[in-house]
């Protein structure tokens, strides 16, 4: 009941708001109420779905798919697990050995194999020509995707340090490192603790005594770069240390700088003493104000010299502009509705959370424009200048736990933000769990101002033994439309429309079951990403999916295939490539089946459209063909000031444009 | 723009060369910058760091820290209609009682008990002393206050409760830090940094509410 009530109170204010402040200057808005912390104003997720009830298991789950195929799948390499099908494997015991399991006589022998299998998480991917390259925490694999259906390992890396977030450019690549096991030489020992004195205190003395910080100057914690001219015996060419790490980096390619790269670190693990890495520092700004906090770290790369690699600047991404406070974004503490501003915004600049962290951040030089997901806030920053980025926007909201990732839509005009509530580790899908927490969350880009239109959840209840989230995903080129393959864990994939920012919807999936029934077991996708013609799954504990699209009611044979002639040479996603597409007639079959679908034309038209693009592709656009689609384009032009929505508007402007100047 | 930098790139044979390529996947781990990698053989495997005791340690004293917060959000429903305290209350019932489960597991899976009292001594540590309360724990005092009071008066005693709460994770998270050789397993180091973000976030919202009612 009282969910009901704040659902009706919060879209019908938030329609009428969104309406009044589109109209008016923020100064005159006046609210009738503050937006409120939290509100669980939605109903959790749905159980009448194929994707619920899947049964449980390690490689023998139950699967639910729509609108792809299932082309292969591929466990994770022998090296990332341990190589036994029983637990009463000697392997397996010397394995839990190794991780300090003093008891297994106390565990379960399913979740003894399990246990084992947890240390070696994969993370994200990142792709160029024929080569995948999938991030672990303890290295990266490198595959060989020539034909996606007969993907095949070439390489592993051993390298440990987590998370293994990874970015590829022409004979680099580049990977974070946080962790304090990370070592400067890919050593696998990490640093064991001295040997306890004899007489160890209590336990609490022991968390609580005096500490002496564990520099080591072998630690390593940044981001590692490497040479992979051979791919088969790729070498550590640099290694930029940082002071919280590397949790993710994102590569940005400078139109005006040929000659170098640049790496956005986000750190948001602890700072480590200055006694390793001088200069670093956790103090408050008021006390250091050359804190490592509050901060991004910038390295440039010389593509010549790698080995030259540093740490040139700290945008400090997070200052009040007006005041230079360094913790200005979100310090202050009044009250959302003081300054009389609702909007998301407004929740941003007043709401005390000191964000201090990026946790990811997508460029998107085309627009010049990058979105950073900051732990409390989602940002916007003008990049023109890469090494001295400017932030021009900051949203906040109540709903959010966690700002994670970023995703432009290709022509920059909106921006899908996810909240990772409960990082990932925890059930977060299930029928108790409200829509709007732990959700996508839909912006448009209105100039550089980010205004919020709605939430899309992957609703599939999941059960409390799958780690459940929004997490990370990347656009599928699909002209005329706004689609995101996403991963969400143990949720699996979805495939989502966002083309109207207020109604995304979901139009495809893969879901399998829970890896184990009854203990909640790391897993689940960690990314998936689409890259020429087909989608790839990172599967954190089983190893690695390959998928094609395949048309439903939803996506039809033509809409596929001109998402098809789209051909990355590079693919690193929070380095955002834009799209274009070809003039070709594949695309403005497409685009009629859009039309089609949303009633923008007449159905007699749609015909006579099909008909001469079908004769004109057959005859190989003979000039007499070409005419009939010219004459068709002027039809479709007249139509355009109709358009029910920006979407059939842009489709048919970009349909008489092809049906104007055809390519083969 | 970058196709042609790439397609000149591999004109110059600046990058990747298939032609090198075995059939059989190659086991490589480099060396520091600078220095050859060493190909490994095809069964090679890898160790884990081990846990260490402040692992342990910080999952047990965790459970215990975490428990009392979900026996002080308990409580909000019977006590308070603010509908701010009551929304952030459920969403660290559901946080915490979650993560709960967590740590036991991590620590079930390893043999470890999940608690720190020596088993059949109740309110005993395992050096037979007392248990003392983690960081930031509301004492049996404050516990009794903040069970008696209703409307702003418990809105007022959990927030500073609940802040204090926090703030005493933190300090676990950033000792644990401190300890030589402890988070280097990868579940409880994402687990561990989860805490503190998430944590010095609600804590700030805590502030902001507290300063609402006051």
């Amino acid at each position: 009941m009282t969910h009901l009530r704040n659902y009706l109170v919060a879209t019908a204010l938030g329609a009428a708001l969104g309406a009044a402040l589109a109209a008016v200057a923020p100064a005159q808005t006046a609210p009738t109420e503050p937006v409120a912390a939290p509100t669980p104003d939605k109903q959790g997720s749905t159980t009448n779905d194929p994707r619920v009830g899947l049964k449980a298991g390690m490689y023998d789950a139950s699967e639910a798919i729509s609108g792809m195929d299932h082309l292969i799948f591929l466990k994770k390499p022998d090296v990332f697990q341990i190589h036994a099908s029983s637990p009463d494997d000697p392997e397996v015991q010397k394995t839990l050995a190794i991780l300090g399991v003093s008891n297994t006589s106390r565990m379960s022998k399913p979740m003894q194999m399990v246990i084992a299998q947890l240390a070696f998480a994969n993370s994200d991917f990142a792709f160029e020509g024929n080569y995948l390259f999938q991030g672990n925490f303890y290295g990266v694999d490198i595959y060989d995707i020539a034909d996606p259906a007969k993907t095949r390992l070439l390489t592993t890396l051993v390298c440990p340090g987590g998370q293994g977030d990874v970015s590829v450019y022409k004979n680099l690549l580049f990977m974070s490192v946080e962790m304090p096991n990370g070592r400067l030489d890919c050593g696998a020992q990490g640093f064991p603790p001295p040997p306890a004195p004899p007489a160890v205190a209590g336990a609490h003395e022991a968390l609580h005594g005096p500490h002496v910080p564990p520099a080591n100057p072998e630690r390593f914690r940044g981001v590692r770069i490497f040479d992979i001219s051979d791919i088969q015996h790729p070498k550590q060419v640099a290694a930029v240390q940082t002071c919280r790490g590397s949790h993710t980096h994102t590569l940005l390619i400078d139109p005006n700088d040929p000659d170098d790269v640049y790496v956005y670190v986000s750190g948001t693990s602890f700072v480590r003493p200055s006694e390793e890495l001088a200069g670093c520092s956790d103090e408050s700004p008021e006390k250091d104000p050359n804190t490592s906090l509050f901060r991004i770290d910038v390295i440039k790369v010389p593509l010549a010299h790698p080995e030259d690699a540093k740490v040139v600047s700290h945008p400090r991404v997070f200052m009040n502009a007006r005041t230079g406070v360094i913790n200005g974004l979100t310090n202050g503490g009044s009250h959302p509705g003081e300054r009389g501003g609702t909007t998301k915004r407004d929740l941003a600049e007043e709401t005390p959370r000191d964000t201090n962290q990026c946790h990811d951040i997508t460029v998107y030089s085309a627009v010049g424009l990058a979105a950073g997901a900051c732990s409390g806030n989602g940002i916007l920053l003008d990049i023109k200048d890469p090494v001295h980025p400017v932030r021009v926007d900051a949203v906040s909201d109540p709903n959010y736990s966690y700002w994670h990732s970023a995703t432009f839509s290709n022509d920059g005009t909106k921006v899908v933000f996810t909240d990772e509530w409960g990082g990932g580790m925890q059930p977060r899908c299930r029928t108790t769990d409200p829509l709007n927490w732990g959700a996508d969350s839909i912006f448009t880009l209105k100039g550089d101002k980010l205004h919020f239109d709605n939430y899309y959840k992957m609703d599939a209840a999941q059960t409390d033994t799958e780690n459940c989230v929004a997490h990370n995903g990347s656009l599928i080129p699909v002209p005329g439309r706004d689609i995101e393959a996403q991963a969400w864990y143990q949720g699996g994939i979805s495939i989502m429309d966002f083309t109207d920012p207020m109604h995304p919807y979901e139009i495809g999936y893969f879901d399998r079951g829970p890896i184990d029934a009854k203990q909640l077991v790391l897993g689940g996708y960690w990314s998936a990403y689409w890259y020429n013609g087909a989608i790839y799954g990172s599967e954190i504990a089983r190893g690695l999916d390959v998928f094609k699209l395949k048309p439903t009611k939803y996506l039809t044979q033509n809409e596929i295939d001109a998402a098809n002639l789209v051909h990355f040479d590079v693919l690193n996603v929070q380095d955002q490539p834009k799209i274009e597409w070809p003039s070709s007639l594949i695309v403005a079959k497409a685009y009629v089946d859009q039309l089609e679908r949303s009633q923008a034309l007449p159905a007699s038209q749609i015909a006579e459209l099909r008909k001469a693009i079908n004769k004109a592709e057959k005859s190989h656009l003979k000039k007499k063909q070409v005419a009939k689609l010219n004459e068709l384009a002027t039809q479709v032009d007249s139509s355009v000031a109709g358009a029910k929505d920006p979407a059939d508007a842009n489709r048919l402007t970009a349909l008489s444009t092809i049906l104007k100047h055809p390519v083969a | 723009m970058r196709r042609a930098a790439w397609l000149a790139c591999l004109a110059a044979a600046c990058t990747v060369s298939p032609a090198q390529q075995s059939s059989q996947p190659v086991i490589v781990q480099p060396g520091p910058p600078g220095a050859p990698s060493k190909t490994l053989p095809p069964d090679a495997t890898v160790a884990l760091p081990k846990d260490t005791p402040a692992d342990v340690d910080f999952m047990q004293g965790m459970i215990m820290h975490h428990s009392q917060a979900v026996v002080m959000t308990a409580m909000i429903p019977s006590r308070t209609d603010n509908v701010e305290v009551r929304a952030l209350g459920k969403r660290i019932s559901l946080s915490q009682t979650d993560e709960m489960k967590f740590m036991k597991r991590w620590l079930t899976a390893r043999g470890e008990p999940t608690s720190m009292e020596m088993p059949g001594m109740p309110g005993m540590d395992r050096n037979g002393k007392p248990m003392g309360l983690m960081p930031g724990m509301l004492t049996p005092a404050q516990m009794d206050a903040l069970g008696k009071a209703h409307g702003r008066e418990f809105d007022r005693l959990f927030l500073t409760g609940m802040i204090q709460h926090h703030g005493g994770a933190l300090i676990m998270v950033k000792d644990l830090f401190n300890e030589p050789g402890a988070g280097e397993d990868a579940e409880l180091f994402n687990f561990a940094t989860d805490v503190d973000s998430t944590q010095r976030a609600e804590i700030k919202i805590m502030q902001r509410i507290l300063k609402e009612i006051q």
